[in-house]
């Protein structure tokens, strides 16, 4: 069983080390970040003992970057830094008003976009305002880093696709093109802190006429991962995302999604709000990206 | 079970405490520090009663391992008061009876503060959603808000 132990490396090669050596003497080693899901888990689901790796002393875990070409977002960084920084709020705001919406100030303190996908919840609110976004998971491995876009990361119900002695160090995404928009919503039955019966974000980028030249649409909580859905992102592209074009990718989230039923909601309702809230939030990328320059 | 050496900054003293590594810092504040004015409500995030600042930023103190505070600064409830008493919030909370049994107070006064050190004159609104992550059982927070709102009144009258 082994005992709790706590390390905090400096670097990622120090992590790494951490890592294979856990993994060569059969003992278990985790990464904390936030510690908003771990520690909650720990008290709860699981109890057995660990060795936690604090990834907050890496640089790359904390180091953000709005490059012309590319905005780096290291896993470690709050979602309270990411809101109060403006410049990244004007580029990706569909991305931070879903970190915005998870938890109360003081989980925002601490909680990490890296940590909510790592945790791979179906319902994960930053995750599809990531996928439409482009995101891709800059993945520390004992080879060197690797890629993988944000929508191949989870796959299943808190499963992610790291290997052992691997750890996410951050998230790249492609500097939004001209007159490009997103934007994420969610249905909650109260008006905050809550847990999502279904979200949805979109992402688009018209024209200099305000047709649509590319789009994604992203759902969560619908599925057992959260999902990009290109069918809706095809409905969406060559249209002035108009409410035809928008009941249409509707209609394709409707389609894609595979829900549950549990106390948040039914199987019909879920098909039927993922919908909505594709119109809706389709509707705000739309005003953004015409608003954008 | 080998103990980790923490050394941090609580209050603006330097403390040095031995902790293992799975005690959380709401943990070590109360049973290895002493401080016994932070709170222990849900011990899941959800209610806010362990509130502490960390680095200039709010956090629930259940949800971070005392690990975690090497080299970090921390404020607890003990750190708000001055040295010529009660800082403005605690007093308004106590003219507005802003608290019944008193669990939830410790964390609605920390938040508050950070509010009002970023925003001096918040609305009842966005007073409502900062505070959003701390439950009250007793009051139905309609004091607490005034409460706040009559301490940020105080706080631009002596600015």
């Amino acid at each position: 069983m082994g005992e709790f132990a706590y390390v905090a490396p400096t670097s990622v090669a120090d992590a790494l080390d951490v890592l294979r050596e856990h993994a060569n003497n059969g003992r278990r080693a985790q990464m904390l970040a936030g510690g908003t899901d771990l520690l909650v888990q720990m008290r709860g689901l699981d109890k057995a003992p660990r060795t936690i790796v604090d990834v907050k002393k890496i640089e790359e875990a904390n180091r953000l970057d709005i490059g012309s070409d590319e905005i780096y977002i290291g896993a470690a960084i709050p979602s309270a830094a990411l809101n109060e920084n403006a410049a990244l709020k004007a580029l990706l705001p569909g991305l931070i008003e879903a970190a915005d919406l998870i938890g109360s100030t003081q989980i925002q303190g601490r909680a990490t976009l890296g940590g909510n996908l790592c945790n791979a919840s179906p319902a994960a609110d930053t995750t599809p305002a990531m996928i439409v976004n482009r995101g891709v998971c800059v993945i520390a491995s004992g080879g060197g880093n690797r890629e993988l876009p944000v929508e191949a990361f989870c796959t299943g119900v808190g499963v992610n696709a790291l290997a052992d002695g691997e750890f996410l160090l951050g998230l790249k995404f492609p500097h939004p093109a001209a007159r490009t928009g997103d934007a994420y919503l969610r249905f909650i039955p109260r008006t905050e802190m809550d847990i999502a019966v279904a979200g949805c974000g979109v992402s688009v980028t018209l024209d200099a006429d305000g047709r649509c030249v590319d789009a994604a649409v992203g759902i969560g909580a619908v599925a057992p991962t959260p999902l990009k859905v290109e069918a809706a992102a095809e409905a969406l592209i060559g249209t002035k995302v108009d409410d035809d074009a928008l009941a249409a990718a509707g209609a394709a989230c409707t389609a894609a999604a595979s829900p549950i039923t549990d106390k948040r909601g039914t199987v019909e309702y879920r098909r039927k709000v993922v919908a909505v809230l594709c119109r809706r939030t389709g509707a705000i990328a739309r005003d953004r990206a015409l608003g954008a320059s | 079970m080998s103990k980790v050496h923490v050394q941090t900054t609580i209050n603006g003293d330097q403390v040095e405490f031995l902790c293992v590594p799975q005690q959380t810092m709401l943990e070590a504040l109360r049973d290895v520090l002493g401080k016994l004015g932070t709170k222990e409500g849900c011990g899941t995030g959800d209610c806010g009663a362990c509130t502490i600042m960390l680095d200039g930023r709010l956090v629930c103190s259940c949800l971070m391992l005392a690990a975690e505070a090497e080299g970090q600064e921390l404020t607890t409830i003990e750190g708000i008061a001055g040295p010529d008493g009660l800082h403005v919030l605690q007093r308004k909370f106590l003219e507005h009876a802003a608290l019944q049994c008193g669990i939830c107070t410790p964390g609605f006064i920390v938040a508050a503060k950070a509010l009002l050190d970023r925003n001096p004159n918040p609305d009842e609104g966005a007073i409502r959603y900062w505070l959003a992550g701390n439950l009250c059982r007793c009051t139905g927070y309609d004091k607490i808000v005034r409460a706040v709102q009559d301490a940020a009144k105080e706080l631009a009258y002596q600015a």
